[in-house]
C-alpha cells in the first residue's frame, strides 16, 4: 500500500510537471512579449530591458522553466539588487496586469468556484442517484421511460441555455430570486445560498441527468446479480436488499465518475461562471487569456490539473481500500 | 450401412439465410423509434446546413445583411415587434443590435456547428483507432508509452487548454484550428476503448488461426482485427459528435470560436447574454438548435450501441 501510494504520488507529480511544461511551451512558442505589456504606453527601450531582466525573460528558456519550478516548490526572488522582489512559496509568479501574486489571485477566487461546485455536486448526486435508482427498480414502467426521456433531454441542454432560461423564468418573470452575485458564506449564509441557487440548478440539471442514466444502468445490472437473489432468499426486507446490497455495489461506477467530475469542476466552472457573472477561477482564466496574462493562465491550469489528478488518486485509493482485489499496479 | 446424406433431404428446412451482424443491426434499428427520431432530426439539420444558401434565398436575407429598420433604437436596439421581431419576412425574428435575420444566421450556424464537430470527431476517431490499435496489438513498451500519453491527455484541464491554445494560435484558419485542437483532446477516449477491444481480440481463436496460416501482421491487423473494431468505433464516434457540438458552441460562446461575422450557434448564445432580459426570443433559437442536435446524435449513438451489442442492451 505504501509503495502503491508512493508510486501514484510520483505519477501525479509527473503529470503536473508535463502540464506545467505544456503551458510553458504554449505561451513561449506563440509569444506576445509580456514585458512589453507590463511596460505600458510610455515605454522606453531601457525600461523594457530592465523589465525583461526583472521578469527573468533574458535567461535561456530552460532556465526560465527551472526558475518557475523552483518558485512553485520553494519560492523565488525576482530581479536583483534594489529591485529584487521576494515571491514566497508557492510562487506562481505575479500577474502581468496588476503585479499581484498569482497564488493570492487564485485563492481569492477559489471560494466562489468551491461554492458553485460543492452545492451543485450535492444537488446532482442526490437527484441523479435517486432518479436512477427509482428508474432501475421500476424498470420498463411508464415512470422509467418518462424519467429516461427527461434525463436524455436535460443531458443535452447546454448549460448557458438552461442558465438564461432560468434567469428569465425565475428572476425576471417570477421575481423569486436575485440575479446571481457572489456573497461570501461567512458574512451571509442565506444570501450566499440565494445567490447560488440558479448556478447550482443549471449545473445540477446537466450532471444529474448523466448520473441518473449511469445509476440506472449500474443498478439494473447489480439487481440481476446472484448475490441479490441470495439476499432476497435469506428473507431480508426488500428495502435492505436494495439499500445495503444493491446500492453498495451499484454505486461504485457512479462514485468514480463523481470524483472525476468534481475534480474537473474545481478547476473552474468556466461557462457557468461566465453566464452568471460569478468571479470564480473560470472567470479568472478567461480574463487572463484575454489579456495574455501568462502567469495567471499557467497558475490556474496547474491548479486545475492538480484537482483532476488528485481526484483520480483519491478515487483509486478509496477503491483500493474498499476492494482488496484491486491490484496495486 | 449407408453413409450419412451429405445433402439435405427433400423435407429438410431451407438453409438459414446468411445474415451479417451489420444486417441484423440494421433490422433492429429499423424498429427502434428513438433511433428513427434521432436520424430524422440529424437528417433535417444536415439538409438545412447543406441547403443554407437556398433557404436564405427563399426568405431574401443573407446571414450578414444588416437591417436597421428592424430594430428600435429607443429600446437600445431590441427588435421591433413581438417575439423578437417575427414576421412574414423574418421567420425567426431579427438579431438585436444589428437586425440581421435570425433564421439565416441559424441555418448558416448549422453549417459551422456540424462541419467542425464532424471533422473533429473524424480526427479523434482516426487517431484514436490507429493509436489504440497499435497499443493493443503491439503490447509491451509501445503499449505502455501510448497508454501513458492517453492518461496524460485525459488529465489535462481540457477546456482551459483548448481556450489557451486557440487564443495563442495565429489567426490563419480558425475552423481547422478548432478541428485539430478538439480532435487532439478527443482521441484518447476512443483510443482507450479500441485498445481494450484489441487486447481482447488479439488472442481470440480466429486471430490465432490467421497467424497459423502464416498471414502477415499487416493483413491480420487490417483484415481480421480492424473489421471487428468497427462496431464499437462507430458507436463511440457517434456519441463523440454531440460532445463536440457542445464544445464548439462553448468555445464560440466564450468568444474563441469562428470569427465574426461567420454565424455560429455558440456565438449567438453569447450575444444573447446581453439581451435575454429585453429579447428572450433571441436565445431560444440557437439554444433549441443545440438541444435538438445534441439530443438527436445521442439518441442515434445509444441506438447504435443497442443494435450492435444486444447483450449490452437496456443500458
Amino acid at each position: 500500500m505504501i509503495r502503491y501510494l508512493a508510486l501514484r504520488l510520483l505519477g501525479v507529480a509527473g503529470v503536473l510537471l508535463v502540464i506545467c511544461a505544456a503551458t510553458f511551451t504554449i505561451f513561449y512558442v506563440f509569444p506576445a512579449d509580456p514585458a512589453l505589456q507590463a511596460c505600458g504606453k510610455s515605454c522606453t527601450p531601457e525600461r523594457l530591458a530592465m523589465l525583461h531582466h526583472q521578469m527573468g525573460l533574458d535567461r535561456p528558456l530552460w532556465r526560465q522553466f527551472t526558475d518557475y519550478l523552483t518558485g512553485v516548490l520553494a519560492g523565488r526572488t525576482y530581479g536583483d539588487g534594489p529591485h529584487a522582489v521576494q515571491c514566497h512559496f508557492p510562487c506562481l509568479g505575479f500577474s502581468y496586469q496588476n503585479d499581484t501574486p498569482v497564488w493570492d489571485l487564485m485563492m481569492d477566487r477559489l471560494p466562489t468556484t468551491l461554492s458553485i461546485a460543492a452545492g451543485a455536486a450535492l444537488l446532482w448526486l442526490a437527484g441523479g442517484v435517486a432518479a436512477g435508482v427509482l428508474s432501475a427498480l421500476r424498470k420498463d414502467t411508464l415512470l422509467d421511460r418518462a424519467m429516461m426521456v427527461g434525463t436524455l433531454t436535460s443531458a443535452s441542454l447546454p448549460v448557458y441555455f438552461t442558465a438564461m432560461t432560468l434567469m428569465v423564468l425565475v428572476v425576471q418573470i417570477g421575481g423569486l430570486l436575485p440575479y446571481s452575485s457572489y456573497v461570501p458564506i461567512g458574512s451571509d449564509p442565506v444570501g450566499w445560498a440565494k445567490n447560488l441557487v440558479l448556478p447550482w440548478a443549471a449545473l445540477a440539471l446537466l450532471y444529474a441527468a448523466m448520473y441518473a442514466r449511469l445509476t440506472r444502468a449500474s443498478m439494473v445490472e447489480t439487481m440481476a446479480e446472484p448475490f441479490i437473489r441470495t439476499a432476497r432468499a435469506k428473507g431480508l426486507p426488500e428495502r435492505t436488499v436494495v439499500v445495503k446490497h444493491g446500492l453498495r455495489a451499484g454505486l461504485t461506477p457512479v462514485f468514480t465518475v463523481f470524483g472525476m467530475d468534481l475534480g474537473a469542476l474545481l478547476g473552474g466552472a468556466v461557462i457557468t461562471e461566465s453566464v452568471f457573472g460569478l468571479p470564480g477561477l473560470g472567470q479568472l482564466t478567461i480574463d487572463a487569456i484575454d489579456k495574455s496574462d501568462q502567469p495567471v493562465v499557467m497558475g490556474v491550469a496547474l491548479l486545475a490539473a492538480f484537482f483532476i489528478t488528485f481526484a483520480n488518486l483519491v478515487v483509486d485509493l478509496v477503491y483500493a481500500l474498499l476492494d482488496p482485489q484491486v491490484r496495486y499496479a | 450401412m449407408s453413409a450419412l446424406p451429405l445433402t439435405p433431404g427433400r423435407h429438410a428446412a431451407p438453409p438459414p439465410a446468411g445474415r451479417s451482424p451489420w444486417r441484423l443491426a440494421g433490422a433492429r434499428l429499423r424498429h427502434d423509434r428513438a433511433a428513427l427520431l434521432g436520424l430524422a432530426i440529424v437528417a433535417l439539420f444536415v439538409l438545412m446546413a447543406l441547403a443554407a444558401p437556398l433557404l436564405t434565398a427563399l426568405n431574401g436575407h443573407g446571414p450578414n445583411e444588416f437591417h436597421p429598420e428592424k430594430i428600435d433604437d429607443a429600446l437600445a436596439g431590441a427588435p421591433r415587434g413581438s417575439f423578437g421581431g417575427i414576421d412574414a419576412h423574418f421567420w425567426l425574428g431579427a438579431e438585436p443590435g444589428t437586425g440581421r435575420d435570425v433564421f439565416s444566421r441559424m441555418v448558416y450556424g448549422a453549417r459551422i456547428s456540424l462541419l467542425i464537430s464532424l471533422l473533429a470527431t473524424a480526427v479523434a476517431t482516426t487517431a484514436g483507432t490507429a493509436l489504440g490499435l497499435t497499443a493493443g496489438f503491439a503490447g509491451g513498451r509501445t503499449d505502455l508509452l501510448i497508454s501513458r500519453v492517453m492518461d496524460l491527455v485525459l488529465s489535462f484541464p481540457q477546456l482551459i487548454f483548448m481556450i489557451a491554445l486557440v487564443s495563442v494560435l495565429p489567426e490563419a484558419n480558425r475552423t481547422l484550428e478548432l478541428v485539430l485542437v478538439m480532435g487532439f483532446f478527443g482521441w484518447p477516449y476512443i483510443g482507450r476503448i479500441v485498445r481494450g477491444q484489441t487486447l481482447s481480440l488479439r488472442n481470440r481463436e480466429f486471430v490465432d488461426a490467421a497467424r497459423a496460416t502464416g498471414m502477415t501482421r499487416r493483413r491480420i491487423v487490417f483484415h481480421e482485427v480492424l473489421p471487428n473494431l468497427m462496431a464499437p468505433v462507430l458507436v463511440y464516434a457517434t456519441l463523440t459528435i454531440p460532445v463536440n457540438i457542445g464544445t464548439e458552441a462553448a468555445l464560440s460562446f466564450l468568444g474563441i470560436g469562428v470569427r465574426p461575422p461567420t454565424a455560429s450557434w455558440g456565438q449567438m448564445m453569447s450575444k444573447a447574454i446581453g439581451w435575454y432580459q429585453v429579447d428572450p426570443a433571441y436565445f431560444v433559437v440557437p439554444g433549441v438548435c443545440l438541444l435538438l442536435t445534441v439530443l438527436a446524435f445521442t439518441l442515434l449513438g445509444d441506438a447504435f450501441r443497442d443494435a450492435l451489442d444486444p447483450r449490452g442492451g437496456n443500458r
